[in-house]
């Protein structure tokens, strides 16, 4: 089908059709690379089949960004797996794909598991029945090892835990990713152009120093074509148990998320305030939600994941997937 | 037959890295270079986080453009003194909003630039912000900077657990790399709060100074959350000079004094 060899292109990519294809400085680490070199101007047709087989029963897929490190995705992509899963009748999967800091199996009180092999690929780590998860942190053997990969790996990975994890039929299939505008990103929206993603959840904090790296993450987002859900504003606000006073620890000194969701026409799907809580039930390895469930902290959340869902319902593709 | 480098007239080479995101690893460098020069150091900041280039934005100095001199680049100066310059990539890009969506290698290839072709001059100390991760960027910096002998790398973490279990891993890449670590900052470790001084663990508390004994590398202190300190950060100004009462100051004043 035309537009086969459409995925994200890293910057100054040369063009899939042209002289420089495969052989241009900006084309190392890319997954075409090969295929471009050698002539042909798709992208490994095998490979995304692959791709496409293993998620054949993903109903909805759902990209946890920032731009900004240290706002929340991992936090939020965890509670956004419990909140779902809430719904014993949903099979929810979590793919992890920050590969330099997996924070996943920590929050999920599932460090130190490992990865099972079987027949049928690679088991995710089940928390519930209904919840699997899967992190490079389940193949390291030590809290201490670090994984010192430069790009061309790491997305070897990416795409082995797209194609080789046995995930089976899921309702919501949520990534979480790392900081930044990198090899992990465009080797995900790349590989997962093969299925449907419904979009991505952009987190921030209030402040601009944020903001500011959350708007070229939002860039990125247009250059892909991968449509946005909304924007989450994280920190936003600290009250002092003691005195009931609300101090902005991160203030919003150009407006916060609310003003840029204004600017740029998006979605402002919540904003959740500071709670120790959460913290400390991430070191926990539990959920949030079900530690302080009557926090404004978690009230805030649950409105966010229910919004997510509408929006993944009304968008939802009637069993029609992109080739 | 040695050539004079960018580098040559640099003293010290400090990195300061984390592996964790969003724990302060820009602002701390910042906060570094600002009480540096308070002791009457020459001091440069070179930001290798192309990604997310936080570095221009903390001094207010974002829409400079970086001109070139017969030796290189030269580097944007934050006053009239010329006691701080920087280097980012936040002064090459067109428009503030671009994202710069590099593979590895093309970013590989500017972090060399950056290492080789700043002109820098006499400098005290050259302090090396990162983006967090042990990935292309940490690689490429620490093997480009090499030859210059770094002095070490300042580590920056949160106090909870799961801020703690990234850094543990950024020590390992110290290690691996040859890289001494001159100790571990536990920052955001509590919040004072303003109206009642009731004091709040919001990311928990100790983690730093338990890896930092755990690890065996100096622990150089904690640094109290201060929405003083984020309001100087978003307006770019100088947080030491304005706050010198501020629970945060003798942290990073203690910080500073290890490292002269």
């Amino acid at each position: 089908m035309a537009e086969a060899a459409e995925g994200p292109r890293p910057e100054d990519c040369p063009g899939t059709s042209s002289a420089q294809a495969g052989r241009a400085a900006a084309c190392q680490g890319c997954p075409n690379q090969r295929l471009c070199a050698s002539g042909a101007a798709a992208p490994d047709p095998a490979e995304a089949a692959e791709v496409r087989e293993r998620l054949r029963g993903v109903k909805h897929t759902v990209l946890v960004l920032s731009g900004k490190g240290g706002v929340g995705k991992s936090t939020f992509s965890a509670l956004l797996a419990h909140g779902l899963a809430a719904d014993e009748a949903k099979q929810v999967a979590l793919l992890d794909i920050d590969i330099c800091g997996p924070s996943i199996p920590k929050m999920m009180g599932l460090e130190g598991e490992q990865v099972h092999q079987s027949g049928s690929g690679w088991s995710p780590v089940y928390v519930e029945e209904n919840l699997g998860v899967m992190s490079v942190g389940f193949l390291l053997s030590s809290p201490d090892d670090a994984v010192i990969w430069r790009g061309p790996k790491k997305n070897g990975l990416i795409k082995q835990f797209l194609r080789d994890v046995d995930w089976g039929e899921i309702d919501y299939l949520i990534v979480d990713t790392p900081p930044g505008t990198s090899d992990e990103h465009l080797s995900i929206v790349q590989y997962l152009s093969a299925v449907h993603v419904d979009g991505a959840v952009i987190i921030t904090t209030p402040q601009e120093v944020s903001l500011q790296d959350v708007r070229k993450e939002i860039n990125f987002c247009h250059k892909v074509k991968l449509p946005i859900i909304g924007i989450v504003e994280n920190m936003s606000g600290f009250v002092c148990p003691k005195c009931k006073n609300e101090s902005q620890i991160f203030p919003p000194t150009t407006g916060g998320a609310e003003k840029m969701c204004q600017n740029l026409n998006l979605s402002l799907l919540g904003k959740v305030p500071l709670d120790p809580q959460i913290g400390k039930s991430c070191d926990k390895g539990l959920s949030f939600l079900s530690e302080a469930p009557e926090s404004p902290a978690a009230l805030s959340y649950r409105n966010i994941i229910h919004r997510i869902q509408q929006y993944c319902d009304q968008h939802h593709f009637q069993g029609e997937k992109t080739i | 037959l040695s050539e004079r480098t960018n580098l040559a007239g640099v003293r010290h080479i400090v990195l300061v890295l984390s592996g964790k995101g969003g724990v302060g690893k820009s602002t701390i460098s910042t906060e570094l270079a600002l009480s540096l020069r308070h002791s009457g150091k020459k001091v440069g900041i070179l930001d290798v986080d192309l990604c997310g280039p936080s570095i221009p934005h903390m001094f207010r100095v974002q829409d400079n453009a970086v001109h070139q001199c017969d030796s290189g680049w030269v580097p944007v100066f934050v006053d009239q003194e010329k006691s701080i310059s920087l280097m980012s990539i936040g002064f090459l890009l067109e428009k503030p909003d671009d994202a710069v969506v590099w593979r590895g290698p093309k970013k590989n290839a500017l972090i060399k630039q950056f290492v080789a072709d700043v002109a820098w001059g006499d400098l005290d100390f050259l302090i090396v912000d990162t983006p967090p991760g042990t990935s292309d960027e940490h690689i490429s910096t620490v093997e480009a900077l090499r030859p210059y002998k770094p002095l070490g790398a300042i580590l920056v973490t949160t106090p909870q657990a799961v801020s703690v279990g990234d850094v543990r891993r950024e020590l390992t890449f110290c290690k691996k790399i040859g890289l001494q670590v001159l100790g571990i900052v536990e920052n955001m470790s509590g919040f004072v709060c303003p109206h009642c001084s009731e004091c709040t663990n919001i990311f928990s508390k100790g983690g730093g100074e338990e890896l930092a004994k755990h690890a065996g590398v100096p622990f150089l202190g904690c640094v109290p959350l201060d929405p003083q300190l984020s309001q100087s950060l978003e307006e770019g100004r100088d947080f030491i000079q304005e706050f010198p009462k501020s629970s945060a100051f003798p942290a990073l004043a203690r910080i500073t004094q290890q490292i002269l």
